[in-house]
């Protein structure tokens, strides 16, 4: 039964905001006891375990509390109330780089660091040359650590704290920087760690990440923790969240009356505002687009002011007047078999409901495989349309003429995008499942043709499938 | 406020118990030490964390001083070269330009300087010590009164060189310690620690909120302590008569520091009455004769009230540390 490496009880952090900071004592007489400041929650009554050899992402928009939850745990902030429990040794790596002395060379700051993990000088000598080895130093480990560029000092706090040998690591954020080869010797070493059981907390901000590497992830939201789980699971509440708050791909709004769907945008596989009278995009009213908003997802009619109590905020809602209702997979041979061969076309088909007309809308697709990996995304835009929408109802095809892909399942996200910000996204809307007669094994599906040039005794027989 | 404890009864060689085997068996089933992080102020935990962490204690105090000497050739050398130097030149003005009279001036100006010196640079140091660290603090969690106890650390390891320097120039001069009183010497070291590491400590989170503390520190310390202490002149002999007229000599000993100071000059400079080497040769009374006991109660008072700021001092500095790392 493994136990909780890290317990986060109940943790709050208050932080005071001061109009103006007094930290001058003349400042402090004068306005004693009535320094103007805010009380900003930046954690609040946060509640989760980390079980022992588990790693675990904490995903959240800037300033959810992400950061300070973090340092929370290594124990650099003290939480206002609630407690954090680390059992084992904590080494971290907090907002891009490592607690260093700048006056001293880098070789005194790893026994500097490594005496504040707790270890004797005789341990911080066995980890040394190992240490400098992953940071890549060389003979630069003896300059003074205000010498170095901030590549060499990333490095150097990544390679001291994933050497001297932690039970819990802590990253934040780290993983984006130095060079491509060293972010995959970083990655390569975390994976190491998790075969070895160790425990890991990490923040990203790349969902990615999260999804391939991590267990669990936690989703912070202002502070509070919303939701807890897989990593799929995280990654669609954050997004959610994302659109909630009306700040992905933001285009900018364009003008009320755009021009309708041109030549281009007819040819688009499937049919596009299939002819329901629509409103102008109401622009001066946004209470109204609020109200028709909140009905659009029951197929309210275009435009009609709805006083329905929205579950969202009606800012948020205002930039989504376009709701995916339905999402399917269409299979060639759907009546036989309920899987894709390699090379076979697949129809993704989406139904929508909009509140409204809307112009410049783009719609994506996305297929990504078991663990997360984006394999495939396009969206209309990039593929040339200009769509326009009308209110009501509407499906969008996308025929992905051929499916290169070997054994496995995937998932197909749908996502549309108004100029307003993302008005839906569906994570994981549908799914697909291939399956490959032949015996070739990867993900990519490459047709292969053999030819024993010279030197063949004999060639019989072959893979009849190209794959 | 982070404070460590085995997650098994210390001395339990078996690691086994509740632990997960994993692959490789090297991570998951090897003891833990457990750590809380919280609001929580508890003296006791904050010392046994810091105990805990001695050996980070020396390190930041090794640290202390190659950073202070980083780039100068002499380096270390400095700390015995700055005091002989001043010791020399102390030997020439008070021996020629300023003679007072009183034989081997110099070797009782410094045996007061010596403890001051421990004291006043341990201090300030200490003030400034959490914000010049910010970037190990905003980073790194260990218990930051070692930064503090780091600085008066440093203070000591100079005290030594200077105690060396004190010790050759006593051989030059001629000029013995009183031997019998030589334990004198370590009675008021201690209360020295505990006062300057309780003030090191409490002045060194004030100063992450207040930054004028610094300042006023070093104002403080530079002049009107060190002018309440009898270091430049005789107690007895130029100040004492003066303070028993007006009734205020329990206001002169309420600067813990005057008994420590005494303490050192009655055992350094031995004599506490002297002849005046300028003709007729008056005899100066230097130095009070007073048993030895009287010393050592002088300190054991100030050890006391040592104590006591100790442990405010860590109340305070618990309440403050918590937000270090955003007030930097």
């Amino acid at each position: 039964m493994p136990s909780a490496a890290v317990e986060v009880q109940d943790v709050s952090k208050r932080f005071r905001l001061y109009h103006e900071k007094y930290t001058s004592l003349k400042e402090r007489v004068i306005h004693a006891g009535r320094v103007p400041h805010e009380d900003l929650w930046a954690l609040r009554d946060v509640n989760f375990d980390v079980n022992e050899g588990e790693t675990v992402g904490i995903l959240g928009r800037n300033g959810s509390g992400k950061s300070t939850l973090l340092k929370c745990i290594c124990g650099v902030l003290q939480p206002t109330s609630g407690q954090v429990v680390v059992r084992g040794k904590l080494a971290g790596l907090l907002e891009l780089g490592a607690g260093f002395q700048q006056e001293l060379s880098g070789r005194e700051n790893i026994y500097l660091n490594g005496s504040m993990l707790g270890l004797s000088k005789r341990d911080v000598d066995r980890m040394f040359d190992q240490i400098v080895e992953f940071a890549e130093l060389g003979q630069f480990i003896d300059n003074q650590v205000k010498f170095y560029s901030s590549g060499m000092y990333v490095r150097l706090g990544f390679a001291v704290a994933v050497n001297v040998d932690p039970d819990v690591l802590v990253i934040d954020e780290v993983l984006a920087v130095g060079d491509e080869r060293f972010q995959r010797k970083c990655m390569e070493r975390v994976k190491q760690f998790q075969r070895d059981g160790r425990t890991i907390l990490f923040v990203s901000h790349s969902p990615d990440l999260v999804r391939s590497i991590c267990d669990r992830a936690v989703v912070l939201s202002d502070g509070a923790m919303i939701g807890l789980g897989s990593p799929g699971e995280a990654v669609r509440l954050f997004r959610e969240r994302l659109l909630e708050a009306g700040d992905v791909l933001a285009l900018g709004v364009t003008d009320a009356a755009a021009p309708a769907l041109d030549a281009t945008a007819s040819d688009a596989p499937g049919a596009l505002g299939d002819g329901q009278s629509a409103a102008p995009f109401p622009q001066s009213a946004p209470g109204a687009a609020a109200g028709a908003g909140a009905g659009a997802g029951a197929g309210a009619g275009a435009g009609a002011v709805v006083a329905a109590s929205s579950p969202y905020p009606a800012s948020g809602w205002e930039s989504r007047p376009i709701r995916l209702t339905d999402v399917a997979c269409l299979l060639p041979a759907a009546g036989e078999r309920r899987y894709l061969l390699p090379g076979e076309p697949l129809t993704v088909r989406a139904a929508y409901e909009s509140s409204q007309r809307v112009s410049g809308v783009v719609f994506q697709v996305e297929v990504r495989g078991d663990d997360g990996t984006e394999l495939f995304r396009t969206d209309t835009e990039t593929l040339g349309f200009d769509c326009e929408v009308a209110a009501g109802s509407g499906v969008i095809e996308f025929l992905l003429e051929q499916v290169p892909l070997l054994d496995g399942a995937y998932d197909v996200n749908v996502g549309v995008v108004t100029p307003r910000g993302m008005s839906d996204w569906r994570e994981p809307a549908t799914r697909f499942e291939v399956m490959n007669p032949g015996r070739s094994t990867g993900t990519v599906s490459i047709p292969v043709k053999v030819s024993l040039v010279s030197g063949a005794l004999s060639v019989r027989g072959g893979d009849p499938v190209a794959s | 406020m982070a404070l460590e404890a085995p997650a098994q009864p210390p001395g339990a060689g078996t690691s086994g118990g509740t632990s997960v085997i994993a692959p490789g068996g090297s991570v998951t089933s090897r003891p833990k030490t457990t750590r809380v992080v919280s609001a929580d102020i508890n003296v006791k935990n904050r010392l046994r964390d810091i105990w805990r962490s001695h050996e980070l204690l020396v390190y930041l105090i090794r640290t202390e001083i190659k950073v202070k000497y980083k780039n100068s050739i002499l380096g270390l050398l400095w700390s015995m070269v700055s005091p002989a130097l001043t010791l020399a030149v102390y030997t020439m003005v008070f021996g020629y330009f300023l003679h007072n009279g009183i034989p081997n001036f110099v070797i009782y100006l410094f045996s007061g300087l010596l403890l001051w010196n421990f004291f006043s640079t341990g201090i300030v140091t200490a003030t400034s010590v959490v914000v010049n660290n910010a970037g190990l603090v905003k980073k790194v969690s260990f218990p930051r009164e070692i930064l503090a106890l780091a600085s008066i650390g440093s203070a000591g390891v100079f005290f030594f060189f200077q105690a060396c320097v004190m010790v050759i120039f006593m051989l030059i001069l001629r000029s013995p310690p009183a031997w019998p009183l030589l334990w004198l010497v370590l009675v008021a070291m201690i209360p020295t620690l505990v006062l300057a590491s309780g003030l090191g400590i409490l002045l060194a989170a004030v100063n992450v909120y207040m930054r004028d503390t610094q300042h006023l520190v070093t104002v403080i310390v530079g002049s009107a302590w060190f002018w309440a202490c009898p270091i430049v002149y005789s107690y007895q002999n130029t100040v004492a008569a003066h303070l028993r007229a007006h009734g205020l000599t329990w206001l002169y000993f309420l600067n813990p520091l005057t008994p420590l100071v005494m303490t050192f000059q009655r055992v350094l400079y031995a004599r506490p009455d002297v002849h005046s080497t300028i003709a007729p040769h008056p005899p100066i009374q230097l130095l009070p004769t007073w048993p030895a006991i009287t010393y050592v109660w002088g300190d054991a008072l100030v050890l006391a009230f040592g104590i006591v700021l100790f442990y405010v001092a860590m109340i305070v500095f618990g309440r403050l540390a918590g937000n270090f790392a955003e007030e930097l």
